[in-house]
């Protein structure tokens, strides 16, 4: 068992960051999409389903298959890290944009009357009160999405863009064992932290419900 | 003194051709209150509305201080004017601190003065700073609440008050204290309220005239005692519809 650390302990580390890094940027693109479609769509409500929609059926894609699908794309296809980047940040859009959306559509409509009421800006209202109150929300499709992300980008292994499936994938080829855990675990370590470090963050912007007054 | 709030010949018709309000003509001189009564869906909250342009009026004008609503800028207009509702008026993830300096947070005033004045009015409205200032609504009682959602709505001191229900929510004690206390802080501060109730005994009690809304015209413009002794059919039967409810209660208890 030692022997076989030190003979892979060093890769599994780099493949371990390779993980992070396809999940982390995959993950700061669909924010930078989702959360602001999300918003648009909560002033836009009759564009709120076939848009989710869309974003549903990106989810339903098989995920060996949306690899696929974009290898032969130029520019995208040159560099395997960009077709996982892409494939994951398309997986990762529809439950942050269903939850910012949802999050927002969600707020006691009386609280944003009376932040009318009080004379505040449209940004001053999204910013000091929307944003605020939909957080949590926003956060929790974070969550699920990232988590989704991290076990799905083993597979970006098999277009050969790195990351921990690599072990697994080397593991099956070759029967070893050892290898595909080897692979495997650090993905489940890593999925079960992330869970665990946004799950925080998400109650730390819970807000609490006048109802559950002493 | 002038009219400080005036609605002239205003009519607000909803889009399925329901008058809500029929041409409604009414003044509120300065510093006095005005109370607008009248059962529910007499179109009394929408009035109220008008003012501050939540709802837009179809028809005729609303004059603060003389001027047109219509003609002066939205955002300016609203936080020159104070609004309390009934309960959930305040924001679940601000302490009772951030929430009444609200307004003057938007206006871009330092955070320093925007605490003082935060403070002062909670000491106005009978919670103390020390105790109060850093709690959430949901650590509050619902009469401590609608505490901070006045001091809120008199942050960036504005003469005009609007109220809607603010004590509907209220047990029967909590509400005579806060009536008690608003009554004493609008005879200091001076401001011109208009309030919206169904609660002829609260009318009485804050009211320097008293409106009775019925169909979203105005039968009644009255003094309390006047008021009280008044002929016209649909203001004594409000009067006794109102005194029957108690009595029902009294006989009830025995």
């Amino acid at each position: 068992m030692s022997g076989f650390l030190s003979q892979y302990g060093g890769e599994i580390g780099i493949l371990t960051l390779e993980h992070l890094w396809l999940t982390g940027a995959a993950m700061l693109w669909a924010t930078a999409i989702a959360v602001p479609a999300g918003v648009w769509l909560t002033r836009r409500p009759r564009w709120a389903k076939p848009v989710i929609g869309i974003a549903n059926v990106l989810q339903t894609i098989p995920s060996l298959a949306m690899f696929g699908f974009l290898l032969p794309l130029p520019w995208l296809g040159e560099r395997a890290a960009r077709v996982a980047i892409v494939a994951l940040t398309a997986y990762a859009l529809l439950p942050i944009l269903r939850n910012t959306y949802a999050g927002i559509q969600g707020i006691d409509r009386s609280l944003i009357e009376v932040a009318r009421a009080l004379g505040l800006t449209g940004m001053q209202r999204f910013f000091k009160v929307e944003l605020p109150l939909a957080a949590s929300f926003i956060l929790a499709g974070l969550r699920t999405a990232t988590v989704t992300c991290v076990g799905i980008a083993t597979i970006a292994a098999a277009v050969g863009a790195g990351g921990l499936g690599e072990l697994i994938f080397r593991g099956v080829a070759s029967i070893d064992n050892r290898l595909i855990l080897a692979g495997a675990i650090p993905a489940a370590l890593l999925a079960l932290a992330v869970d665990g470090a946004l799950g925080l963050l998400e109650r730390w912007f819970r807000v609490p419900t006048i109802q559950a007054a002493p | 003194m002038s009219a400080a709030i005036e609605f002239r010949e205003l009519s607000f018709t909803l889009p399925q051709g329901r008058p809500l309000l029929d041409r409604i003509s009414l003044a509120g001189d300065e510093g006095t209150t005005t109370v607008v009564l009248g059962r529910s869906g007499s179109g009394k909250t929408t009035l109220l509305r008008t003012v501050n342009r939540m709802v837009e009026a179809t028809s005729g004008t609303v004059l603060v201080n003389g001027k047109d609503v219509r003609t002066t800028d939205l955002i300016t207009l609203r936080r020159g004017i104070g609004y309390v509702i009934q309960e959930t008026g305040l924001f679940p993830h601000m302490t009772a601190e951030r929430d009444v300096g609200l307004v003057l947070e938007a206006e871009g005033r330092p955070k320093e003065k925007r605490l003082r004045r935060s403070h002062e009015l909670l000491e106005a409205v009978g919670l103390d700073p020390g105790r109060f200032a850093r709690r959430y609504p949901h650590q509050l009682s619902g009469g401590q609440r609608q505490r901070v959602g006045l001091a809120r709505a008199l942050a960036a001191d504005p003469p005009l008050l609007l109220m809607d229900e603010p004590f509907g929510a209220l047990d029967p004690l909590t509400r005579a204290e806060m009536q008690d206390m608003l009554r004493g802080l609008l005879r200091r501060l001076r401001k011109t309220v208009l309030l919206v109730t169904h609660d002829l005994d609260e009318a009485l009690l804050l009211g320097d005239r008293i409106v009775l809304l019925e169909a979203g015209r105005v039968v009644a413009h009255l003094e309390p005692d006047a008021f009280l002794q008044s002929q016209e059919a649909a203001v004594s039967q409000y009067v006794q519809a109102f005194h029957r409810g108690e009595h029902r209660a009294a006989e009830e208890r025995r």
